[in-house]
Parts: structure tokens; C-alpha cells; sequence
């Protein structure tokens, strides 16, 4: 029989359920994910840094976690080096796995990462008290629920946690794109490098401004943007170069911010796998629909896989810029882009991994501005 | 700029194409193998989908069982043949602006395909709404298809034609080991076979070379995975997958023959998200509107895959799909075909986001096809490549134990989950496993039982080794409990854990006790301790979104897998929870579907609120629309308390749902479980046959003599007695049908010794056989045993058909009116004597003027619906406010008054059912059933045997008549084929006879007579186009010559009449009316 141990909320609800990772307190941010397929990838996304995951489908360890190869800090199949989630917590865990290319458990995998794993919680019943709190904070306990204070990941600038410290190279392709890292996943890079293309990855507070290169690119991270000062004012600064900009996730906050824009913290986060969002803008970036991907606009739509909890309050946004997609459930935003300027930033994640590939097509446009 | 403002725009008022007022939608008539309940379910939903944009509807339909063919579904319905004929006639008549092909399963789309293909369409301006005919042929024919997929990269199962063993070789080289050989143009399988390598290979194109001088060579995916996924295309391009499957059974299985379970269990991130994109780039491409289903093979230890097939309409799986994640696939593919974009139609579960999303999950389904091989004579127990089941279930938990546990109870054959059943004797489990049956998830469990580690069952099975722990997990579970010997000693964990795996309280019992009787006894003891731990179920909602945002949702599950119910209770006691009935299966289908549906309805108009319980996914019953509480989940006593308890209704109705619920009376009676209707004690002095035998006998009824007989001296001096022949049924069957006709002392001896075992634990019960009796029905409708309502119907066959087979005729049109008033009489005196209230059914035999009874159901039977519908007066709806208690008036209609009849006629799906005998008796082997109204018998009839597939010939018929007395059946039928310019073949007896009576036949010779002209020569060379062949007596022999002439009827398709009086009425059914003459009504024309 696994240790039985507890999940302790801030609001003094506690749910009890057994180890099966790492076994040392935690506490962090309670966040869910609603995705069906994609724990490796979630677990190692940057942008769960500080955050304790409940992933609503009830069965997660059935294929296992593949062995990976990290060459020149790229993964061959995780979003980052490591686990970032401060813990997991699910409702029923299958110890033996299937799959051609697993070569661990997960529960073993989260014991090399020292991240506990809690099953056996009815992870329906949290997604609730999750989604009615809004942000709930939440400890994985062992023996007493005292063992651990409560932390609030919101405090701290997270993205510092995660960056890459140096500056990384990647690819030899014939244009240069620079990347911020603010916990860039890997499969960003993996996209990039698709196409004719050299990379520079720099940490989120590199002044890149003083790099030659073609292009600019934002990546995802944790926590809120306004830790991100710094960034956002390279950002302006590499605006006034007239140089394409792309960003996703928190890539599109600082961007915005960067175009004049404040952000606010959701009720709900997004984190799923299913989140519909329509093309707002009418004009520009996708008016050629040579791809046959944006016809009408209003009728296009894609499912996107996302995963954050700022969103950009588009009433902020300055003039010049305009909408560029929406949230078909809750109205909020999920992207921008300048008017005249070829800037532009996806709230959802294009690159997936996981989740749906529907707008990859966004790399695509990307590079053919630079 | 604006701030989004996307809820108000949701729903236009208008539809995009506002010049389609009409539509016309196709149903798939009666239900047969591979086309079931799933298509009323589509057909009702898109039918409230075009209503709700006030179109008027025009629904095609023969079945008349259907929820779609009931008054206010849709506008106008025609009980007519889906076929080009009569939908072109209706055509003419109705002239719809548009029409609906793909929500009637294959038979709808290729009429549909025929249509556009004649012009008809195009003559009458009729547009064809959602997906283009165009794109429905892409997918149908296989070279256009792999054609359009190469058009994109995506990959496809292809064979390589070769004419040598080099081609042959370089063929396999460039597929990739293993291949299958197939020899072209060889029937039945001939040369083909499996290659793993060069050398086989190569012996085996030699052998093959002899039979044919083209050899296919195709890659074998044999063991790869199989994986479906459903997509959904609006006309503005956009695209969402609804739903993924992934089969528990490998690949070499048809995916209605597999247990399926959903969400995909062992695909990562990248595999899912691989197929998905493929799935959008296939519907793309192909141009649907509206709603198809992939499938792909996938493989094992790559990420390679081919792509099987497309399914350009509503599926099987597409109604499975909006079970298993509450999102209404065929409504939503109605409004597409009209033209909306997603992005305008609302999620129906949370009624605020929009319908452009993708489910999420929080649960796992489980799927499993419920088979009745057991009804057939002669068939093969083996699945494989073509569909065999004729039903399925769906379960709902949350973790895999707890789902495949459920479910194996709901297929209700008697077993009890994954372990703790009756032992199965499999003598060889290696065979078992590699050959599957329809029993192999069983035989997986007596191999865990037996030792077998789980690698060598998924090297013998190749079923994904995650499905095989899984179910290990269950039996290593019960190897704990088996530990133990008393509830009381039972760990409270163990108990926690076994529950949370799915065990039922019956299981864990038999488990501690290893006794069914014990067991039996000694589960509600179990539920008690298992109360006091407080281990309950929980009750979740399917919300569509994993609860990310709150959703106003009926649709709910129980599970043990956590700690939290999702519903407050009211506890005011306004609820009626109405039993639905499970899986379909021979003998109870759609019809009772039809009843449950109209007894929620009726609940709720007379202001009580209803709910459901039920599982069969196929339904309308589990829509969640149709009541105001849904519990998907199992009808065991265990479960039904279980919600009870939570709910604490006003009521049950278990008599709208066939057989299921109502074995369920007396034990939910014990519990004090208030029972609407009838009192348990009357279902239980109806139901056991001792107890309603001296019933009868009090009030002086008639009856076939009977005995319970334990002995073989004792059965003899019982039919020394009554004489011969004789019906008898067994308690326990070894193999074989549970029920059969002896004709004499040896037919009796060889049916004991094979099928039975008569001992004193395990009687036989012995009936006298009454011969050319006529069968009489009575459907009605009583309240504290006085009669409301009655319908009486009259089989067209005589008795030893069976009911469920029969074809019955109401109002009856041959029955003496003494025979009618002694019906009411005795309907009259049961009816009091059980104080029933409620429905009810008793089927007679009438020989003359002398009535025996011969059952009495009090619960609705399978011709509900018919008579209601024929009669124009819902006998279910009467029914229901007599069950809430309500004052009804009796009606003042009597189906004496119709100016117009109305036939019930069965389907079969014998072709499905290879080897089968395809012959009537008195075990049910239909899988379906239409019913068609005329102005008079005939035109009745021949509309209804059109709608079962009957063909009227063109020219050739063959008859071999079987008995004197079916000869003379025949007569006069045989003389109007003739009179008509038929040519009757006949074998020697039925050419003699028709001689003897001056009717010319040609005389052909019997399969075993190596003589020309030969039965069998004439049906392979489809030179005949009707076969009559009546078997000479009632034990079917399959190597009989008679078996081998019905068998080629159905395999080259030629129609087949096995009973003399029916062939007899359809004879004169279309030698006296002609076709173009049939007037094209309205069910609403017929006043």
C-alpha cells in the first residue's frame, strides 16, 4: 500500500490520496488542466513553474514517459530539462505502462525530478473549488499539514527562474531569430527550426537590441508579465526597427505591454487542450488566405491548446494595434497585432505539444515577414 | 476597437439557406445487424435540429418502433420502403426544397447515391443538404478514395496486383513484411494467407497461382491498433474532432465487433494529435458538411498508420461519440447541412459556450458489443471481419477496472463482471485466445485464473498490453477478497478498492463466500456493512468540459472513483424514475426504446419530472434531452437502489422497458422501493409459470397442457400423454437454442441428449404442440384490473413461429367474432384476477373457436408502439397517467372502426450471419422490425415485406413446399404465379403436387442430386428471383438439402419465404396490386 498522504488547501479543505512520486512536501499555485493526452509535455513546461498540477482526466501514467536526449539544452521530447511542476496530483495512476518508446514510470520519473505525485484525489471535486476560488493555493503534505507554509508563486519573478542563463545557438539556417527566453517550451524551438533559420537564445533580460538578426520572437513563461519589465522595454526599443515580432503566451503580454497595454489575471485560467478562438482582425497579416486558412474572418476558428492565467485587457491597447484573435468562451484575448508593423502574438501556444496543431500555420507567417 | 461581445451572436434567428422550408429526411428502416437503434437517434436528433428553424419535415421510415416516427417528430411520415422507388414517389408528392442522406445509415446513403445518380434530385429541384453526393462516393469506392487520399500524403491500406512470384516478391519488399496474399477472384478466401517473410512467401504464390493468375498483395496489420476518430466540418472550413476511440481488440476485428473505450488510452500526446490533424486534413479534402468518422490502423511500435476507411454520414460510432462526451453530433450535422458555421451553434450541455470546441473528458467510456449468437442455428461463435452483434453498451466511470466491470454486467448474459462468473469450459485457451469469439474477454479471465502471465496473453491476443494489466488489476483484486470468508472480515481498504475497480456487491459476496446461492443471499448484508464504512457511489455530471466552467447538465454517472456528488437532491418526492431496457438484443429493441421515451414524456407533461436510467448508447432514451435527470449507468438491483436512495422519487415504472426491469420487481418491491403499476406479487403470479398455470385453471381458462418434468421416463409418459408434437424448454442449455419442436420420439431424444440435461436440479418443461392454430395478441391497458384500452392482432403465420418473428396483422382481418369476444372475456377475467394497472400483453392460440393462452406479460410487449401507432392512440401514454394514479376516460376508438390495416413485419440479418440457418421457429431470430399501413391486407403487406428487403420477382420463382399441409398453404398462390406468367421450378414433391393440381412447373433436382437442372445452380446463376422453400419439419438439420437451398437464397441474395402463409400472402400481395398503383400516404392520411 502507497503512503497515504493529503492535499491542504487555503481554504482548509483537504483531500487525501496516496504517493506514488517523490516524497517531500510541497507548496504552490493549485492550477488544472483539462488536456487527455500530454503529461509529459505539461510536466515540463516552463510555464507551470511554481504551480502544483491537477490534470482532470482521471487516467495519467498509461504510456509511460519516454528516455530523452538533451542535446545543446534541446530536449528530444520534453518541453524543457526538467519537471517543472512543484507536484501532480490525479485521480488514478496506472503503475504499469505501455508504450514502444517509455522506458520509466511516471511515478519513477517524478522520484528523479524529487516532485511528489498524489493519486487517488477526486480531481473533479478540486477542478471545482479550483474554478469557483478563482487561484487557490495548496500543499502536498506527508505527515502533518503544518510541515509546509503556503507559497504564493505570484510574488516572484518566475521567469527568472526558468530562463536559460547564457545565450544559446541553434540551427544554421540563412535568417537570424532571436529568441527571448522567458521559459520558452522546446517544441518553439523545434518549429523554428523548420524553416531556413538560426537562432539565438537569449535570457528573458539580454539586451538583444545590440544582436544583429531578422526577426524577434517571445516565448511562453510563468507567473505574471509585470515581473518582466526589463523585456518589455528591449521590446519597445526593437519595435522602432521596423523588424518583425512574434510572440506566444506570455510572449503576447509583453508585447502588448510593450504596445501599451496592461494585463490582469483571469478567474479562470486557460489550461486545456480544447479552447476555441475565432480570427477578430479583418484586415492585414491574413488577408491573402493563400493557404486556404482564414477565408471570412469571424468564421475562422481554431482549437488551441493553451495554458495561462494573465491575459491582455484589450480596452488598454493602444491605437495602432488591433485585436487578432479572441476567446470564443469568455471574450478574453488571444492575440494582437499592429496595424501597419509586422508585430504581431498568439496568446495560445501554435507550437502545441501538447495539444492541437491547428495553428502552426502562425510560424509559417512569421517567417515569411522576416 | 470593441470588446468582444461573442454570446449574443450565437444563434441567428434565420437560417443561411432561407430558401429551404421543406426538408426530407431518410430513415434506415428496420433494424438489422451493423444498422440499429443508432439511426433513430440520429434521424430524431436532426429532426429536432431542422424543427427548431421551424422547416417542415418529411421522415421516410418503415420502423415503426422508432422515436422518429411519432406523432410531432416530424411533420409528415411515410411507413414506406427507403428505397429509390417509393423515395421518389414521396418526392413527387411532397416536393421538399432539400433532403437529408446521412443520418439513415448505409441504407439511406445509397438510396441517396442512386437518386442523385438518376437524375432525380436534379428533376425535382430537391438540394441535397450537408455533405455533397460527390464526396459520399469518394469515400464509398475504394479506388476513388485511395485515389483522393494519395492527393494529400495520407496513407491507405493498398494491394499490389501481381502475375508472377518475382512481382509477388518485390510487391511484399516494397509493403513491407508481413504481407497477405489474396488470390483474385477466388471465393471464399481460397490462397490466401499470411507471409512473414521471402520464403514463405514464395510457397505460398505457388500454391495461389493455382487458383488464380492474379495474386493481391497487401500489408498485413494484423495486431496493429485501431483508432477512430469523429470530425465535424462546417462550410466555412472549420474543423473540430468531437471525440477518439481506441479499440480493445486489435486490428482484424470490425469495430462493431470490438469492446471500444474512449477517450484512446495508449496514445501520447503526439500519436493523438498526429491522427487528429490527419483527420482534418481528410475532411477537408474530401469536402464534408456535417459529421464523418475515421479510422486508422495504427501501429504498435511506430508511429505508422493507415488510414481503413471514411464514413461519410452518422455512425455507429458517431452516436457512440455523443454518448460518450454529451456533444450532440447529429444535431449539430443537421444545422451544418443547413449552414450554419460551428462557431453559430451553442454547446447544447452548457447552453453558453459555443459548439465550436472539443470535448473534454473527466471519465472513460466503455463500450461493448452485446451478441446472441445463441439464437442461430448453425453459426460460427467467431468474430472477425464482419459485424455479428446486434447491440451494445456503454459504461461510464472513471478508472478502466470500473468501466470494462460495468459493462461486462450490462451486456445481461448472465455475468457478473470480469471474475466471479460461472466457469466457462474452454478446452483448449491458447485456441480461445488467438481465435476470439464472443466470449474471449471471459477467456482472458480463466487464463489470468489458469496462470497465464499477461505477456503471453497479448502475444497470443495482441491486445495492448495497458487493457491487460489493467484487467489483471481485477483479478488480482478478487485473489485478495478470495482471502477472506465473511463480510465482517473483509479490510474496509479492500472493500474501498474493489468497489473503486467496479466489483458489484454480488461479486465481492461470491468472492468471500464462493457460492451463488450464498452469494445471493448474502449481498444485501455486503451493501449494509459496505453503508455503515460509508463507501457509496458518487454521482458526476458529463459536462463536456472537465468542469473547467459550470454547466447546467443532466447527464450523469456514478462511480466509486471519487468523494463528491455533483447533484443536490430535493428530496420533494416530484421525481418518476423510469427503467429503460438495456442492451438491444433478439427480442427486445427500439420498441421498448419507443415506450420508455413516451413515458418520460408523459411523467413529465402531467408535471412530475423524469428520470431515466439506462445504457444502451444507440437510444433515445439516453439522450439527456429527453428527461430532466439521466443516469447513464447499470439496471441491477444494486445500482437502481443505489439512485433510489439518492434520488427518493415518488415512483418507478419498470413495465415500459422490457424484460430487464421488470425482473427487477420483487427485489426492489423487498426494499420497499414504491412501484408504479402493477404490485410485484401479480408481475410474480404472471411470471411463474406454476403460480399463473392454477391461476388459469381457477378461473377456468384454457391452456396447452404442460409439465415441469425431471426425468426422461417422466417426459415420455407426458407425451404418451398429450402426443406428439411437443415444445420443449429447458432450464439449462448446454449449447444450441433454449427453446424447440419435437416432432417425434426421436427428434425428442436427440434434442435432450444434445442440448440439455435433464436432471433433477435442471427440469425441462414439456408442452403440447397445437398445430395450425392461429395466434392471437392482446395489447392493453388496465387500471386496478379493469380493462382502459386493448388492441387484439392477428399473426399472419400459424403458432411455432415465434411472436417477435411473426407477421402480424392489426386490426385483425380473418378472425371469427366469437374468437374476438372470447379474447375480451378471458383478457377481461386476467386482468381482474391480477389486479393489473397498467400495460400488459397475452398472447392465444385459436384453433375454430377454442382459445388457450398461452402467456401473459404485464408489462408494454414489442407491438406497443405498432397498435399504438395503427390505432392512432398511445397505449403507452394511458398507460403511464393510469400508473401516476390518474382518472382515465376510456377511449371511445375501437380498432374495429380503421378503414385501413396495418402490417408488422420482421427483419432478419441472416446474410450477416454466415452459416446460419435461416429458418423460423419458436426461438426469436429477428433483428428488426417495420410496420406499414394500407388501405387494404394486401397493399399492407406488400409495402411491408418491401421494407424487409422482399424484392417482387421478375420472372423465376422456386418453390420447394415442404409438409402436405403447407402444399396446400401454397395452392392457390402457385396458380396465380402461373396465371401472372411466372415459371415456377420446383423440387420433386412441390412439382408433383402442383402437376396433380394442373399447375406446369419445371422440375429441378436437390443440391444432393448431382442432376441439372439443380436448386443450388439456379440461385448462384440468379436465374430465380424469389425462393419458397418450407421446411418439412420443425428440427432444423443444417446439412439438410433444404438448409443448403435457404442458405444460397441469402448469400446471392435472392429473397426467401420459409413460411408457407406468408409467402402465401405475398404472393397475392403483388399478383393483385401492381407497384405503380400503391398510393403514397401519410401516416395523417390514413383517418
Amino acid at each position: 500500500m502507497d503512503k497515504k498522504i493529503a492535499l491542504v488547501l487555503e481554504n482548509g479543505v483537504i483531500f487525501e490520496g496516496f504517493s506514488f512520486g517523490y516524497e517531500a512536501p510541497v507548496a504552490g499555485e493549485i492550477v488544472f488542466n483539462t488536456a487527455m493526452v500530454g503529461y509529459p509535455e505539461s510536466l515540463t513546461d516552463p510555464s507551470y513553474a511554481g504551480q502544483i498540477l491537477t490534470v482532470t482526466y482521471p487516467l495519467v501514467g498509461n504510456y509511460g514517459v519516454p528516455e530523452d536526449t538533451i542535446v545543446n539544452g534541446l530536449s528530444g521530447f520534453y518541453e524543457s530539462e526538467k519537471i517543472q511542476v512543484s507536484g501532480l496530483i490525479i485521480s488514478e495512476y496506472s503503475y504499469q505502462y505501455s508504450h514502444w518508446n517509455a522506458c520509466k514510470s511516471l511515478g519513477e520519473w517524478l522520484k528523479e525530478h524529487k516532485v511528489p505525485g498524489v493519486y487517488g484525489v477526486d480531481t473533479r471535486e478540486l477542478t471545482k473549488l479550483i474554478r469557483e476560488k478563482g487561484s487557490l493555493k495548496g500543499k502536498i503534505v506527508f505527515d502533518s499539514p503544518d510541515e509546509i507554509d503556503f507559497y504564493d508563486p505570484s510574488e516572484e519573478n518566475l521567469v527568472a527562474k526558468v530562463s536559460c542563463k547564457e545565450v544559446l545557438y541553434y540551427g544554421t539556417g540563412s535568417k537570424t531569430v532571436v529568441l527571448v527566453d522567458c521559459g520558452v517550451k522546446h517544441n518553439i524551438i523545434r518549429c523554428l527550426l523548420q524553416y531556413d533559420v538560426r537562432i539565438i537564445r537569449v535570457p528573458w533580460d539580454y539586451d538583444f537590441n545590440t544582436l544583429p538578426y531578422d526577426g524577434l520572437f517571445i516565448s511562453n513563461g510563468p507567473g505574471d508579465p509585470e515581473h518582466c519589465a526589463i523585456t518589455v522595454r528591449n521590446i519597445r526599443k526593437a519595435m522602432e526597427t521596423g523588424k518583425p515580432i512574434c510572440g506566444i503566451c506570455m510572449g503576447n503580454q509583453l508585447l502588448a505591454k510593450a504596445g501599451g497595454a496592461s494585463t490582469y489575471k483571469l478567474k479562470y485560467g486557460h489550461r486545456s487542450h480544447n479552447q476555441p478562438v475565432k480570427v477578430k482582425s479583418a484586415t492585414g497579416l491574413f488577408e491573402d488566405g493563400k493557404n486556404g486558412e482564414i477565408r471570412e474572418a469571424g468564421e475562422r476558428c481554431f482549437i488551441t491548446s493553451q495554458n495561462h492565467g494573465y491575459a491582455v485587457d484589450i480596452k488598454t491597447l493602444g491605437e495602432e494595434w488591433e485585436e487578432l484573435f479572441v476567446n470564443m468562451n469568455d471574450g478574453t484575448n488571444e492575440g494582437i497585432r499592429h496595424r501597419t508593423k509586422p508585430f504581431f502574438s498568439a496568446q495560445f501556444h501554435p507550437e502545441a505539444a501538447s495539444g492541437p496543431t491547428d495553428t502552426k500555420f502562425l510560424f509559417d507567417k512569421f517567417i515569411k515577414l522576416i | 476597437m470593441q470588446h468582444p461581445s461573442i454570446f449574443n451572436k450565437l444563434i441567428p434567428n434565420v437560417v443561411s439557406q432561407s430558401s429551404i422550408k421543406k426538408v426530407l429526411l431518410l430513415g434506415s428502416g428496420a433494424l438489422k445487424i451493423g444498422e440499429a437503434g443508432e439511426f433513430d437517434y440520429s434521424g430524431s436528433q436532426a429532426l429536432k435540429a431542422l424543427k427548431e428553424e421551424g422547416i417542415i419535415t418529411v421522415l421516410i421510415n418503415p420502423n415503426i418502433a422508432t422515436v422518429q416516427t411519432s406523432e410531432g417528430v416530424a411533420d409528415k411520415i411515410y411507413f414506406l420502403p427507403v428505397t429509390p422507388f417509393f423515395v421518389e414517389k414521396v418526392i413527387e408528392k411532397e416536393r421538399p426544397d432539400g433532403i437529408l442522406l446521412s443520418f439513415g445509415g448505409q441504407t439511406a446513403l445509397n438510396c441517396g447515391v442512386d437518386l442523385y445518380r438518376s437524375g432525380v434530385f436534379e428533376k425535382y429541384h430537391v438540394k441535397v443538404l450537408g455533405t455533397p453526393v460527390q464526396s459520399i462516393i469518394d469515400t464509398e469506392d475504394r479506388e476513388l478514395f485511395v485515389r483522393k487520399l494519395d492527393e494529400i500524403d495520407v496513407k491507405t491500406i493498398k494491394s499490389i496486383a501481381v502475375e508472377s512470384i518475382d512481382a509477388a516478391n518485390s510487391a511484399a519488399e516494397s509493403l513491407g513484411f508481413p504481407v497477405i496474399v489474396r488470390a483474385a477472384y477466388a471465393l471464399g478466401g481460397l490462397g490466401s494467407g499470411f507471409c512473414n517473410d521471402g520464403d514463405e512467401l514464395k510457397a505460398l504464390a505457388e500454391k495461389a497461382f493455382n487458383y488464380s493468375g492474379q495474386l493481391l498483395i497487401e500489408k498485413s496489420l494484423k495486431g496493429w491498433k485501431e483508432i477512430e476518430y469523429e470530425v465535424v466540418r462546417d462550410q466555412y472550413d472549420n474543423c473540430i474532432t468531437v471525440c477518439n476511440m481506441e479499440n480493445f481488440d486489435p486490428l482484424g476485428i470490425h469495430t462493431g465487433e470490438s469492446i471500444v473505450v474512449a477517450p484512446s488510452q495508449t496514445l501520447t500526446n503526439q500519436e493523438y494529435h498526429k491522427l487528429r490533424e490527419l483527420a482534418i486534413r481528410i475532411i477537408r479534402h474530401i469536402g464534408i458538411v456535417g459529421e464523418c468518422n475515421v479510422q486508422y490502423a495504427f501501429d504498435t511500435v511506430s508511429e505508422d498508420y493507415r488510414v481503413i476507411e471514411v464514413n461519410a454520414r452518422l455512425s455507429r460510432s458517431s452516436a457512440l461519440a455523443s454518448k460518450a462526451t454529451g456533444y450532440p453530433l447529429a444535431f449539430v450535422a443537421a444545422k451544418l447541412g443547413l449552414g450554419y458555421g460551428l462557431n453559430e451553434l451553442k454547446n447544447s450541455v452548457t447552453k453558453s459556450t459555443t459548439a465550436f470546441f472539443e470535448p473534454a473528458l473527466d471519465y472513460i467510456v466503455c463500450k461493448i458489443p452485446r451478441w446472441d449468437l445463441g439464437k442461430f442455428h448453425g453459426v460460427s461463435h467467431e468474430i472477425g471481419s464482419s459485424m455479428k452483434s446486434v447491440g451494445e453498451v456503454m459504461a461510464i466511470g472513471r478508472s478502466f477496472e470500473e468501466v470494462i466491470q460495468k459493462g461486462l454486467r450490462m451486456i445481461s448474459q448472465g455475468m457478473h463482471g470480469f471474475v466471479a462468473n460461472k466457469e466457462l469450459e474452454v478446452p483448449d485457451v491458447d485456441k480461445a485466445l488467438s481465435e476470439p469469439t464472443d466470449k474471449r474477454i471471459f477467456v482472458i479471465s480463466q487464463a489470468l485464473a489458469q496462470g497465464y502471465t499477461i505477456e503471453r496473453i497479448h502475444e497470443l491476443t495482441k491486445i495492448d498490453l495497458w487493457f491487460l494489466q489493467k484487467l489483471q488489476n481485477i483479478h488480482l483484486c478478487a485473489g485478495k477478497i478470495e482471502q477472506y470468508q465473511s463480510i465482517e472480515s473483509l479490510p474496509e481498504n479492500l472493500l474501498r478498492e474493489a468497489k473503486q475497480k467496479g466489483f458489484s456487491d454480488y461479486q465481492i459476496a461470491k468472492l468471500l463466500f464462493k457460492d451463488t446461492n450464498k452469494a445471493s443471499e448474502e449481498k444485501l448484508n455486503l451493501r449494509k456493512r459496505r453503508k455503515s464504512l460509508n463507501i457509496l457511489p458518487v454521482v458526476k455530471q458529463i459536462d463536456t468540459l472537465a468542469a473547467e466552467y459550470p454547466a447546467q447538465t443532466n447527464y450523469l454517472y456514478l462511480t466509486y472513483n471519487g468523494t463528491a456528488n455533483d447533484v443536490h437532491y430535493l428530496g420533494d418526492k416530484r421525481s418518476i424514475i423510469v427503467l429503460g431496457s438495456g442492451a438491444y438484443r433478439i427480442g427486445s429493441s427500439v420498441e421498448f426504446d419507443w415506450c420508455s421515451v413516451n413515458a418520460l414524456n408523459t411523467i413529465r407533461e402531467r408535471g412530475w419530472r423524469g428520470v431515466m436510467i439506462n445504457y444502451n448508447p444507440e437510444t433515445v432514451s439516453t439522450d439527456y434531452d429527453m428527461c430532466d435527470r439521466l443516469y447513464f449507468d447499470e439496471l441491477t438491483h444494486e445500482r437502481v437502489m443505489d439512485i433510489v436512495e439518492l434520488e427518493n422519487p415518488h415512483g418507478l415504472i419498470l413495465s415500459t422497458g422490457g424484460q430487464i426491469p421488470n425482473n427487477l420487481a420483487l427485489s426492489l418491491d423487498k426494499e420497499g422501493v414504491p412501484i408504479l403499476g402493477t404490485t410485484a406479487a401479480s408481475i410474480d403470479n404472471a411470471e411463474d409459470r406454476h403460480k399463473f398455470s392454477s391461476m388459469l385453471d381457477r378461473l377456468g381458462i384454457d391452456q396447452p397442457r404442460w409439465k415441469e418434468l425431471s426425468s426422461l421416463e417422466d417426459i415420455d409418459s407426458f407425451v404418451d400423454e398429450v402426443g406428439f408434437p411437443v415444445l420443449v424448454r429447458p432450464s439449462y442449455v448446454l449449447s444450441g437454442a433454449a427453446m424447440n419442436v419435437c416432432s417425434n420420439a426421436a427428434e425428442l431424444e436427440q434434442f435432450l441428449k444434445l442440448a440439455t440435461n435433464v436432471s433433477q436440479k435442471h427440469p425441462v418443461v414439456v408442452s403440447e404442440f397445437i398445430e395450425n392454430a392461429k395466434e392471437i395478441e392482446v395489447d392493453a391497458v388496465a387500471k386496478k384490473g379493469d380493462v382502459i384500452t386493448y388492441a387484439i392482432s392477428e399473426h399472419i403465420e400459424f403458432a411455432g413461429v415465434h411472436s417477435g418473428d411473426a407477421t402480424i396483422q392489426f386490426p385483425p382481418q380473418k378472425l371469427y367474432v366469437e374468437t374476438v369476444r372470447r379474447i375480451k372475456r378471458i383478457t377481461r377475467a386476467i386482468a381482474e384476477s391480477l389486479q393489473i394497472t397498467g400495460p400488459f400483453n397475452i398472447q392465444f392460440l385459436a384453433k375454430d373457436n377454442d382459445i388457450k393462452v398461452i402467456e401473459c406479460n404485464l408489462r408494454a410487449s414489442r407491438s406497443f408502439p405498432f397498435v399504438s401507432k395503427v390505432l392512432k392512440f398511445n397505449f403507452i401514454e394511458i398507460a403511464t397517467r393510469v400508473m401516476l394514479g390518474e382518472e382515465v376516460e376510456k377511449p371511445s376508438k375501437s380498432e374495429f372502426d380503421l378503414d385501413y390495416v396495418g402490417i408488422k413485419a420482421s427483419q432478419f440479418s441472416f446474410s450477416r450471419l454466415q452459416k446460419a440457418d435461416p429458418v423460423l421457429g419458436v426461438d426469436m431470430a429477428s433483428t428488426g422490425e417495420v410496420g406499414c399501413i394500407g388501405d387494404d391486407y394486401y397493399e399492407a403487406v406488400l409495402k411491408s415485406m418491401l421494407s424487409v428487403g422482399m424484392r417482387i420477382p421478375k420472372k423465376n420463382i422456386l418453390i420447394s413446399s415442404g409438409t402436405v399441409r403447407s402444399k396446400l398453404d401454397l395452392l392457390d398462390a402457385s396458380r396465380l404465379l402461373h396465371e401472372k406468367g411466372y415459371i415456377i421450378y420446383a423440387t420433386s414433391g412441390s412439382h408433383k403436387f402442383l402437376s396433380e393440381n394442373n399447375i406446369p412447373s419445371i422440375l429441378v433436382y436437390q443440391p444432393s442430386e448431382d442432376l441439372k437442372p439443380n436448386a443450388l445452380e439456379l440461385i448462384r446463376d440468379k436465374q430465380v428471383d424469389l425462393v419458397v422453400n418450407i421446411p418439412k419439419n420443425l428440427t432444423p438439420g443444417e446439412l439438410t438439402n433444404g438448409y443448403r437451398i435457404r442458405r444460397a437464397a441469402i448469400d446471392f441474395n435472392v429473397p426467401l419465404f420459409t413460411n408457407s402463409r406468408l409467402a402465401s400472402a405475398f404472393v397475392h400481395a403483388f399478383c393483385i396490386m401492381d407497384l405503380k398503383n400503391v398510393p403514397i400516404k401519410s401516416w395523417d392520411e390514413y383517418k
